[in-house]
C-alpha cells in the first residue's frame, strides 16, 4: 500500500487493518493437499487389506458353508478330498499363545514393576535399553533358536511324571519363543502405565505406613491396570500373528489339541506355507487362505481396538 | 525467610541431620516380616529382569558358538547355493540393500508428511483426526503375514501388478513400517513447544515456512530415530516376503527394482529349514550378522534419541 493510499483510506481502514495475506499462497493450499494425501495413505492401506481379504473370502463361503468352516474340526484345504474345519489350527494358534502369555505375563510384569517402582535410575539406564535389543531381535533368530535350543533344552530336562517327551516341533517350544519376544511389549508398556500414576497415591500409601511391596502391588498395580491389561491384549495380538516362530519352532501339522509337546499348525503358518508366489489366484486353495487370514485379521483388529481404547483411558486418567 | 533459615550453615545442617535421624529412627522400625516380605518381593521383581535378559544372551551365545565355523569372509562373497560349503549371503545382501533403499525412499517423505499433517494441519477434535490417529495405531499392529498377502493380492498381483519384484518387496515393507514412522515423528513434532510456532507465524512466516524452517529442524532427531527403528524393523521382517515368492536360491546378486527377490532373513529362513546340520550352522552364522547390523541400528537410534533429546 502506498502512503498515499492510506490517507485516501481514511482512519476507518487505519483502525481495521487487513489480515488476509498480499498474495493468494496457491503454494500453501498445495501443500496442504499433498500432506493430507501423506495421511490418507494410511487409511488406503487399511481399506486395501480390508478388500484384498474380503473378496476371496466372499468367493470362499460361496463354496464353503461357513458352519462347516467355523466348527469343523478337520483340516487339509489341500487334501483329496479338502476339509475346510479351521478348528485345528484356530486351537493351535491359540495354544502357542497360550504358553506364550504363561511365560511372559509373570515376567513382563515383574520387569514392569521393577522398572517403575524399584529401579534406580541407573538400572533404568541399563535394563530399559537392554529389553529394546531384545524386542528387537528378528522373529527368524528366535525361531531357530525355539527350534535349535530350547526344544532339545525341554527334551533333556522334561520329568518323566509329566509323560510323554517335546516333539522335534512343539507347541511349547514355540510358546516359549514367543514369549520371548512380548516380554519386552508387556514390560514397556505396563512401566510407561505405571510410571503415569502420580506420586501423591504412593506418598499418600507410604504416609498411611505401607511399605514398598504394598504401595507397589496394592496401589500403583490397580491404579495402571487398565494399562496394564492394554499390554497384555496388545502381546496376545502380536502373539497371534506371529509368523515365523510357529513356522519354525511349531511344526505345520494340524492338531486338534492343547497338549503342548505335540506339532501344531497355527493360521499363520498355514498361510505362510501355503500362499507362497506360485499360488493360482481364483483357486479354492487360494480363497482358503484369504479367509483364514480375514478371521485372524478380525481376531487382532479386537484385540487392538480394545487395548488402544485401554491405554486412551489411563492417559485420560493421569495425563 | 532465607535470613532466617539458611540450610547451607553449620547449624542448619546438624539441625536437619538431628531431625533426619530421629524421624528415620521412628519410621524405619518396621516389623522384620516385612522387611522379610519386601526383599522377597524386589529379588523375584529382579528374577523376572533376569530371566528376560538370560533368554537374550543365550539367544545371541548359542548363535556365536553355533554360526562361529562359518562367520568369516566367505559368508559375504559366495552367492547363496543348494551345497551348504559354496553358500554365503552375497546376494541376499544385496537384495536386502536395494529393498531398503526404496523402503527409504517411501517412509521418508510420506511418513514425515502424514505426521506434519496430523501435528500441524488436522484439527485435533475433529473425527476424521481421531479415526486417522486409531486407524495408524491399528496399523501398527495388523500381523505381518497379513501385510504379505495384501503384497500379494494388491501390489504383486492385481492393481498395481508389479510382479515379484524389489520394487513389490519395498512398497509392502514401506507400508508394513509406515505406522512406525508416523508414530514416532508425531511424536517428535509434539514436542517443539507451540512457542516457536507462535513465533515464526507472529513474525509473518506462512504455516508451512514455519514447519519447514522451525518446527522439522527441531523435531529431526526424533524423526530420524523413528526412520532407524522402522528400518530395522523392516531388515529383519521375513513373514511379509513369504507370500511374495521370494526367490531364496537366487544365484545372481539383484541388480534393480525390477530384480527376483531376495533377502537375508528369507535367505537364513531356508537354510534353517534344510536338514543338513551345515545349513544350521550357516543360519546361525547368518543369525549373528542379522542381529549385530539390528543391535548397531538400534543403539544408533536410542543414541540419537539420547544425545539430541531437547528440553525445553
Amino acid at each position: 500500500m502506498q502512503a498515499s493510499d492510506i490517507a485516501a483510506s481514511g482512519p476507518a481502514a487505519l483502525t481495521k487493518p487487513r489480515l488476509e495475506a498480499a498474495s493468494p499462497r496457491y503454494g500453501e493450499r498445495v501443500i496442504y493437499y499433498l500432506l493430507a494425501g501423506c495421511a490418507a495413505i494410511s487409511v488406503i492401506t487399511t481399506t486395501a487389506i480390508v478388500i484384498s481379504l474380503l473378496l476371496p473370502s466372499v468367493d470362499f463361503f460361496g463354496e464353503v458353508s461357513p458352519g462347516d468352516f467355523f466348527f469343523g474340526t478337520d483340516w487339509g484345504p489341500t487334501f483329496e478330498p479338502p476339509a475346510f474345519g479351521v478348528l485345528p489350527i484356530v486351537v493351535g494358534t491359540l495354544s502357542v499363545t497360550f504358553w506364550s502369555l504363561l511365560f511372559a505375563i509373570p515376567i513382563g510384569l515383574g520387569a514392569a514393576i521393577y522398572l517403575s517402582e524399584y529401579a534406580s535410575r541407573r538400572a533404568r539406564r541399563v535394563i530399559k535399553p537392554a529389553l529394546e535389543v531384545l524386542a528387537g531381535i528378528p522373529t527368524v533368530a528366535l525361531g531357530f533358536f525355539g527350534l535349535v535350543v530350547l526344544t532339545p533344552a525341554l527334551q533333556s530336562i522334561w520329568p518323566g511324571f509329566l509323560g510323554g517327551e517335546p516333539a522335534i516341533f512343539n507347541a511349547l517350544a514355540g510358546g516359549l519363543a514367543i514369549g520371548l519376544l512380548i516380554v519386552p511389549i508387556i514390560a514397556s508398556v505396563s512401566d510407561d502405565a505405571m510410571s503415569a500414576v502420580p506420586g501423591g497415591l504412593r506418598e499418600g500409601a507410604y504416609a498411611l505406613g505401607a511399605t514398598k511391596a504394598k504401595v507397589a502391588t496394592k496401589v500403583v498395580f490397580p491404579a495402571a491396570l487398565s494399562g496394564i491389561v492394554a499390554s497384555i491384549i496388545l502381546a496376545s495380538s502380536r502373539a497371534i500373528g506371529e509368523t515365523m516362530i510357529v513356522l519354525l519352532a511349531a511344526g505345520n501339522t494340524p492338531n486338534l489339541t492343547f497338549n503342548p509337546l505335540e506339532s501344531i499348525q497355527a493360521m499363520t503358518a498355514f498361510i505362510a506355507t501355503t500362499a507362497t508366489g506360485d499360488i493360482a489366484t481364483g483357486s479354492i486353495t487360494y480363497k482358503t487362505v484369504f479367509a483364514v487370514a480375514l478371521l485372524l485379521f478380525a481376531m487382532t483388529l479386537v484385540m487392538n481396538l480394545l487395548s488402544i481404547r485401554l491405554v486412551r483411558k489411563y492417559r485420560e486418567v493421569y495425563e | 525467610m532465607s535470613d532466617r533459615f539458611d540450610p547451607r550453615t553449620a547449624r542448619a545442617e546438624v539441625a536437619m541431620a538431628g531431625a533426619r535421624s530421629v524421624t528415620a529412627g521412628v519410621l524405619s522400625d518396621q516389623p522384620r516380616k516385612d522387611v522379610v516380605r519386601n526383599t522377597m518381593f524386589a529379588s523375584v521383581l529382579f528374577l523376572a529382569v533376569a530371566i528376560a535378559l538370560a533368554g537374550m544372551f543365550w539367544l545371541i551365545a548359542d548363535s556365536v558358538i553355533d554360526g562361529a565355523p562359518r562367520l568369516n569372509a566367505d559368508l559375504f562373497t559366495q552367492q547363496n547355493s543348494s551345497l551348504p560349503d559354496n553358500a554365503g549371503l552375497k546376494s541376499a545382501i544385496y537384495g536386502t540393500l536395494w529393498i531398503m533403499a526404496f523402503v527409504v525412499l517411501f517412509i521418508v517423505p510420506i511418513g514425515v508428511g502424514a505426521a506434519v499433517f496430523l501435528e500441524e494441519y488436522a484439527s485435533k477434535e475433529s473425527r476424521l483426526a481421531r479415526a486417522v490417529e486409531v486407524n495408524i495405531q491399528n496399523l501398527a499392529a495388523v500381523p505381518s503375514i497379513i501385510y504379505g498377502l495384501l503384497g500379494l493380492a494388491f501390489i504383486a498381483r492385481g492393481p498395481l501388478d508389479l510382479g515379484f519384484t524389489i520394487m513389490t518387496a519395498s512398497i509392502t515393507l514401506a507400508l508394513l513400517v509406515l505406522p512406525i514412522v508416523i508414530l514416532v515423528a508425531r511424536e517428535a513434532i509434539r514436542s517443539v513447544p507451540p512457542s516457536i510456532r507462535e513465533g515464526s507465524l507472529a513474525l509473518g512466516a506462512t504455516q508451512w515456512q514455519t514447519v519447514r524452517r522451525q518446527v522439522l529442524p527441531a523435531a529431526i532427531p526424533g524423526i530420524a530415530t523413528g526412520i532407524i527403528l522402522a528400518l530395522s524393523r523392516a531388515i529383519g521382517e521375513t513373514a511379509v516376503l513369504l507370500p511374495l515368492g521370494a526367490a531364496t536360491f537366487l544365484t545372481s546378486d539383484p541388480s534393480g527394482p525390477g530384480s527376483s527377490i531376495t533377502a537375508m532373513p528369507l535367505v537364513i529362513f531356508n537354510w534353517v529349514k534344510q536338514p543338513s546340520d551345515e545349513f544350521r550352522v550357516l543360519a546361525a552364522a547368518g543369525i549373528v550378522v542379522l542381529i549385530v547390523l539390528l543391535v548397531a541400528m538400534n543403539s544408533f537410534a536410542i543414541f540419537l534419541r539420547n544425545r539430541y533429546e531437547q528440553r525445553w
